[in-house]
């Protein structure tokens, strides 16, 4: 308990601390505009629209892996921690190679002789919110599959119960208990979203509340306006968390043996439509991602040397930020308190910009920001991760606590052997895919960096912002595929050993 | 994990060694990267003074002004590069810049009187097409025609600021029916210029705003002559940026030094291809080839400094309507 309180403490600290400097600064809080408000609004409906249709999609690809088992799963499962990796200026590169006006998809309408589709405005926006989240959510989503005890599973099978009574009785308590959670952390992705709402966006009508602080900051200076702003998005965040864990049901408290889960739905119809749902949210997910691939294939071998030295500072600053999100999240996982957990999905709605100046602030009477840019990045990107690490440890401590902490109490297993023997080995799995989501993460976060650019030290997000910045379009292109496969291949990495690790 | 450890420690290491250096410049990330003129410009100073030139950078002029507010007298920059002359109020409002005494012969389209603030390079905003396409002439041409224009936020970025004065200056009170004329136009509004820029490239849309500039990058690093600047008959809003010294800073000479480098001969022939702005002073050997057939406005545009702030903020809200709807 007394590490997780301190945990939490430093968390709630870097959040917090951040943003009392900036308003300490200010002199006093600034009140928002009009204009500010309907950014709030846009803000709110378009985050909530996104957390909801990512669901709404994701359950019947998660409970299709679920309950198949075909050559190519695994590929698959990894293939759904693609998206929420990428880059955000990758992955919209992407999408408009697909929904763009010379995309695929106009292609194809005007083979047909039909009017194109305009890919900007609030639809855009959460096509790309669904592109990254959606498998995000089939992730998690899985995680709960996972956690269904087999013995339920043939249970169901040798009472004959079909699929509409395996959904009430086996896969609904898990829903329950995980969708509540998983909606929080898409919402409060979504909330802080910045460049996929003003690009895809289509105009000032689309505009976030982290563009409102950057207004705040970099066109009036107004540092009072931009803490109550960023207070403002952490209360929102903070209000859907506390909902979400109260919704969340008591899941289910019984028991399994830990056995293979072996799953005896049958049916031909039932076979067809999830091989269908496979394939589309399959197609949906790859295709962008190849056709960047594609687009910068061709620089990759001519890439500047100074990208390659990006990619290595990327990533070390990856793998640190790696180490410390998870060892944060343990900490905060472990006692199993509401509070630790809210805490820790705060971080998602702190804005990177009220963060940044924060730590400026507070560093600055001491050192030089800039010299120490790279291990506030990854100090930063940690605390980022956390709300996924979170999402992705807990529930599994908790079962393994519900199913098995009567036993180890009757035995006082506590501390170090408790986490050993009772909940270390129920959680590999999800430890590896938290320590891949969070490397991968970091890889492809731009982050504090960007405030304190040193002209000879970049992370690989950054060295792509300046090609760009300086017209070299191709080799950005070339780097973002380098990021893609390096986020992509850490992940892979880290979630491989975790799944390889309960055979 | 021990070796996480050393890693992270090595992080904070090499970061913290670094040796205090003469002159302390804080400009814009894009000035002092690699594809920059920040490079050639210390290595040419640092010859001359016989000196240690250090970069500081910020992501992009606002935030460069952002973060001298932030730091106040406490700054540790002995120069400040690349304000531009949007921001020169503000800048001025934070009583942190001392003259600088250097003389020079600009060559500038406007005519240049400032003690403090020191050009050394400028540009027209201009929409870039493609060779062979519909040219429309003016704002009002522009706005009749079905062409798909990229812009960006003038809220974040500093073209789209650029745009928002520019349609202030030459429509006045009629600015905002000129948006409401734009709106159907603009397929999106990009948070930054590069965005935009690559979406141009991509095809996404028809028309983007940059500078007249633009083409002589394509012609000089690409060999690629297809892409053209529009002439409008309003004229063309300009960007002058500029640099200042820090009267604060115990390094006044050597500022002083360093600003009148910058507008030296060997300097400005480095800037136009390196940041892709005309040079304030023109060098010796005049301007590279591929800046000689650039559109020439016949009109340039400028708000006097003092005046930006105010002008700004009507034509923000006016902006803002027009196209929220």
């Amino acid at each position: 308990m007394i590490p997780g309180s301190v945990a939490a403490i430093v968390v709630a600290a870097l959040i917090l601390g951040p943003l009392a400097a900036v308003l300490f600064r200010a002199g006093g809080a600034g009140w928002p505009s009009p204009a500010d408000w309907a950014a709030v609004r846009f803000t709110l409906l378009q985050a909530a629209l996104s957390a909801l249709l990512s669901a709404l999609f994701a359950l019947p690809v998660a409970r299709a892996l679920a309950r198949r088992r075909f050559p190519g799963r695994s590929a698959m499962i990894l293939l759904m921690g693609a998206p929420f990796i990428l880059p955000v200026i990758v992955a919209i590169a992407g999408l408009l190679t697909i929904f763009g006006r010379n995309g695929l998809v106009n292609t194809a309408l005007g083979w047909w002789g039909l009017p194109p589709i305009d890919v900007f405005g609030l639809h855009g926006v959460l096509l790309a919110h669904v592109f990254f989240n959606l498998p995000l959510a089939v992730r998690l989503l899985l995680e709960g599959w996972r956690a269904i005890p087999a013995e339920r599973f043939r249970t169901a099978a040798q009472l004959d119960m079909p699929p509409g009574a395996v959904f009430r009785l086996v896969e609904g308590p898990m829903l329950r208990e995980r969708l509540p959670g998983i909606l929080t952390v898409i919402f409060a992705i979504c909330l802080s979203s910045f460049a996929v709402v003003l690009i895809l966006g289509g105009g000032p009508a689309a505009t976030t509340i982290e563009l409102a602080i950057y207004q705040a900051f970099n066109f009036d200076f107004d540092l009072g306006k931009a803490a109550v702003l960023s207070a403002l998005q952490i209360a929102i965040v903070t209000v859907a968390a506390i909902l979400a864990l109260r919704l969340a049901g008591t899941g289910m408290a019984a028991a399994g043996l830990d056995r293979p889960v072996q799953r005896w739905d049958g049916g031909a119809g039932l076979r067809l439509w999830d091989a269908a749902v496979m394939a589309v949210a399959a197609l949906f997910v790859a295709t962008p991602i190849l056709l960047v691939a594609l687009t910068g294939a061709d620089s990759l071998r001519d890439l500047p040397s100074t990208v390659w030295s990006a990619a290595g500072v990327s990533v070390l600053v990856a793998l640190a930020s790696a180490a410390l999100s998870v060892g944060l999240g343990l900490l905060l996982a472990l006692p199993r308190r509401a509070l630790f957990e809210t805490i820790g999905l705060m971080t998602l709605a702190a804005s990177p910009l009220v963060l940044g100046t924060g730590l400026f602030l507070l560093i600055r009477p001491f050192a030089f920001p800039g010299d120490h840019v790279l291990a506030m990045t990854a100090v930063v990107n940690a605390v980022m991760a956390l709300p996924f690490v979170l999402r992705s440890l807990s529930p599994d401590i908790r079962g393994a606590e519900a199913a098995h902490g009567r036993l180890a109490d009757s035995l006082s297993m506590a501390g170090w052997s408790r986490f050993r023997w009772l909940v270390l080995p129920r959680l590999r799995r999800p430890l590896g895919f938290a320590a891949g989501l969070a490397a991968a993460l970091s890889m492809g976060d731009l982050g504090v960096i960007a405030l304190f650019p040193s002209p000879d030290t970049a992370t690989l997000p950054l060295e792509i912002y300046r090609l760009l910045g300086a017209y070299r379009m191709e080799a950005a292109a070339g780097a973002s595929l380098l990021l893609t496969g390096l986020s992509f291949g850490i992940f892979a990495l880290f979630d491989r050993v975790g799944r390889h690790a309960d055979a | 994990m021990k070796h996480l450890i050393y890693a992270t420690g090595l992080l904070f290491a090499t970061q913290a060694v670094a040796q205090a250096p003469d002159l302390t410049v804080y400009t814009y990330d894009s000035f002092a990267t690699e594809w920059g003129p920040g490079p050639a410009i210390e290595e040419g100073f640092e010859a001359q003074c016989g000196c240690d030139l250090e970069f500081v950078a910020a992501g992009d002029g606002a935030a460069l002004l952002s973060r001298l507010r932030l730091e106040g007298d406490a700054t540790r920059a002995d120069v400040v590069l690349g304000l531009d002359t949007n921001l020169m109020a503000a800048a001025r409002d934070t009583g942190l810049f001392a003259a600088h005494g250097v003389e020079a012969d600009f060559a500038l389209p406007v005519a240049w009187e400032d003690p403090d603030f020191l050009p050394f390079d400028w540009g027209y905003f201009a929409f870039i097409g493609n060779r062979g396409e519909p040219m429309p002439t003016d704002f009002r041409d522009l706005a009749e025609s079905d062409r798909r224009i990229l812009i960006q936020d003038p809220r974040s970025s500093t073209p789209g600021l650029g745009l928002l004065l520019w349609v202030k200056d030459a429509y006045g009170d009629e600015a905002a029916a000129i948006w409401e004329g734009l709106a159907d136009n603009i397929v999106t509004v990009t948070p930054g210029w590069s965005e935009a820029y690559g979406m141009f490239l991509e095809g996404e849309g028809d028309l983007v705003l940059s500078y007249t500039t633009s083409p002589a990058y394509h012609v000089i690093a690409e060999d690629d002559t297809s892409r053209v600047a529009l002439p409008f008959d309003e004229g063309h809003y300009m960007q002058i940026e500029v640099a200042a010294a820090v009267g604060g800073s115990d390094r006044q000479q050597l500022a002083r030094d360093f600003l009148a480098y910058l507008v030296s001969d060997e300097a400005q022939s480095i800037i136009p291809t390196t940041n892709w702005m005309y040079p304030a002073v023109e060098p010796s050997g005049g301007l590279p080839e591929g800046f000689g057939d650039l559109v020439e406005p016949s009109q340039p545009r400028l708000i006097a400094p003092g005046d930006v702030p105010e002008t700004r903020d009507v034509a923000l809200e006016e902006w803002r309507a027009a196209l929220s709807q």
